[in-house]
């Protein structure tokens, strides 16, 4: 596992310390008869970002509340930048940055208003104009809430998490409903907020989304991580670096997998109803054989290759695609 | 630090600004207090002793006995047939009846103190002119009580309703919804302390305040001449005590409740009896004599009672500390509870 610390070097205060930006162990929480995070280990380094995958109920939100302290485990300790919530609340709340999943602002206060009142709240940060600059929004500045697109409210909802200059930033689904443009100028603000070496932990199901921003990945579902690495170490550990994917009209016979699976250059197969899917890691081999394998080359309905993404690295964990939840 | 940059006037400032962003809210609290005054105001206005309402069945006779009541001031007296007269009296457009022939005959609703008056004087005039003679010698002597108006004595019981009213709902509502809306949480995730988000509740109510309490007084005091007897000063401070009673128990109301629909039912529950019980457009004697103790310890019962004891009878701060003690022991109880019971989440 590449750990990508150290090269980032530390926060501010010089604190490239010993303790993790974030640690838990064994993290165990249960709401009612449901187990929503279920033995979950994590450690985030100092000046990493880090992406939490995974469907939706997979424990993903409970999971960075519990490190936000705005939920307590059942079981299980948390590290917070070396300390710990019950003791060091205060003195934590000063250096993180939280954005939530469902938040929603006071409607009819300005950007600028709704700015100076977080930063009001932490000992040192930037100033609002700084702020309002920093996430692209000068010419909003003095627009009410509700008129702001709901790009502009994601960033505005991420301004007020970087109102204390914090160390480590949180940030649950943050791109979840954005249009493709509005996500870019996010992950460009959040890539500047990495280069200046701060920490990230960020939850998503958008795969691209955890490939473009994270130096490592762990992919959660049913509570607890099933997989952890930097996004290529994942994707390299399905063992091929192309899937095939392919239908065939109806009263065409499939091919059995186990057929599938013998053919050159082909790692694993499975087949769902009319659809197959082949990992493959040599697809100049792979798919001359398969069009071989089902003889009549009309009889596809669907024929596609694309590179390997984390996506099938989940979808091979678990069976499941990730949108199915 | 500079006032701008601390917590507390940032909350402060923001929720005010949100209040006056609210036309509708607006209206309510400033706006609506002083319509119901001017129209609780015109309602009784007059003076001194009422007319009384009186009809005469339209007969042979009736025109001449017309004419001899209506000549007595106090009366206003007019002339019906028996249909109109059956309306009239149903609905108390007039208060008596009198119904010419042998034997005279008075018709009355015994139930409305109106008519009953009303038969008294009318049988006391006719009987005079028919040669009775007082079998007593008598004599008044009429005193005029300042501040005896019905306008004077509910102006101080808008001012409490409308005290209780606003401070509840303005810290129930945004507080619910900032809960709702997932706001509260999010200010959770801050430095920010808890105590600093409820002070300002209190802190934007008293800015309300001095505009509520100057534009309702401001209006009644000069229009409608209602006396403030008292110290101006000490009526201030009430109003102030009042306020952060009311918005300590807004926040209590608030304290748990997760819909804006569930806090409204809670609101009724707590306010609707006080309108009713603590005397504002009507006096809270009128209820049983057990229930008294009860009345007397709500909260809006002793603001009313201080109020008009400044207004009315220009009480100073030495006679009122039991309406002061109930209300501050109110905003102890409901100020620590809420800080037990709030739910951030």
């Amino acid at each position: 596992m590449v750990a990508s610390a150290g090269t980032h070097g530390g926060g501010p205060g010089g604190a490239a310390g010993p303790a993790a930006a974030l640690r838990c162990v064994g993290l165990l929480k249960r709401y009612g008869d449901v187990l929503a995070v279920n033995g979950l280990d994590l450690e985030v380094q100092r000046g990493e970002c880090f992406g939490l995958l995974g469907p939706n109920g997979a424990g993903k939100t409970t999971t960075i509340e519990i490190l936000e302290g705005l939920s307590t485990p059942d079981a299980g300790q948390v590290e917070v930048l070396g300390l710990g919530w019950a003791r060091d609340a205060s003195r934590l709340r000063q250096r993180l940055g939280i954005q939530l999943q469902e938040t929603q602002l006071n409607d009819k206060l300005t950007v600028a208003e709704t700015l100076r009142m977080f930063r009001s709240f932490y000992a040192q940060g930037p100033s609002v104009d700084a702020l309002i600059a920093s996430v692209g929004l000068e010419s909003k500045r003095d627009a009410w809430y509700s008129k702001l697109s709901g790009g502009q409210k994601q960033r505005l909802a991420v301004a007020c998490a970087l109102a204390g200059d914090p160390e480590v930033l949180f940030l649950d689904e943050p791109t979840t409903g954005l249009d493709p443009q509005s996500r870019r100028q996010l992950w460009d603000l959040l890539g500047q907020f990495k280069q200046r070496g701060r920490t990230i932990l960020l939850t998503t199901h958008y795969m691209d989304e955890a490939q473009v921003l994270c130096d490592r990945v762990a992919i959660v579902d049913h509570g607890q991580v099933i997989a952890q690495g930097t996004p290529l170490e994942l994707i390299a550990s399905l063992g091929a670096e192309h899937i095939v994917e392919f239908a065939l009209a109806e009263g065409r016979t499939m091919p059995a997998e186990s057929i599938l699976a013998r053919l050159p250059g082909v790692r694993r197969a499975s087949v769902d109803d009319a659809r197959g899917t082949l990992i493959v890691a040599h697809l100049h081999e792979a798919l001359p054989a398969l069009l071989a394998a089902v003889a009549e080359a009309d009889a596809f309905t669907l024929l596609t290759t694309h590179s390997a993404t984390l996506e099938d690295v989940f979808v091979s964990l678990t069976g499941r695609q990730l949108r199915d939840g | 630090m500079r006032l701008s940059t601390r917590p507390l006037w940032q909350l402060t400032i923001n929720r005010f600004r949100e209040f006056v962003r609210e036309p509708e809210a607006v209206f309510w609290v400033f706006a609506f207090p002083v319509l119901l005054a001017c129209a609780l105001g015109l309602a009784f206005r007059s003076q001194g002793t009422p007319d009384v309402l009186v009809a005469v069945l339209r007969t042979g006779a009736s025109a001449s006995l017309a004419r001899t009541l209506g000549a007595h001031q106090g009366l206003r007296v007019r002339e019906l047939d028996r249909t109109e007269a059956d309306v009239a009296l149903r609905n108390g457009a007039i208060h008596l009846l009198v119904v010419p022939g042998e034997p005279l005959t008075y018709e009355l609703d015994p139930s409305r103190p109106e008519s009953r008056v009303g038969r008294f004087v009318v049988d006391d005039l006719l009987q005079a002119g028919a040669g009775r003679r007082s079998a007593l010698a008598v004599a008044d002597r009429l005193v005029t009580v300042p501040g005896s108006r019905y306008i004077d004595w509910v102006v101080p019981g808008l001012l409490g309703m409308n005290i209780m009213g606003t401070g509840m709902w303005s810290v129930a509502f945004s507080v619910v919804q900032a809960r709702v809306r997932k706001l509260l949480k999010r200010l959770m995730a801050t430095p920010m302390r808890r105590t600093d988000y409820l002070l300002s509740h209190m802190a934007s109510r008293l800015i309300f305040l001095v505009l509520e309490v100057g534009l309702l007084l401001g209006f009644a005091v000069p229009v409608f001449g209602v006396p403030v007897h008292g110290s101006w000063l000490l009526l201030g401070v009430l109003c102030l005590l009042g306020a952060v009673t009311f918005s300590g128990l807004g926040l209590l109301v608030a304290s748990r409740a997760q819909t804006v629909e569930g806090v409204s039912g809670l609101m009724n529950l707590v306010m609707v009896p006080m309108w009713v019980f603590s005397g504002v457009f009507f006096a809270s004697e009128n209820f049983p004599a057990m229930m008294q103790p009860f009345i007397a310890l709500l909260p809006l019962t002793a603001l009313n009672q201080a109020l008009r004891g400044v207004m009315i009878d220009g009480a100073g701060a030495a006679a009122l500390w039991p309406q002061v003690a109930i209300l501050t022991t109110w905003t102890l109880v409901s100020f620590t509870a809420a800080l037990q019971l709030f739910r951030w989440r």
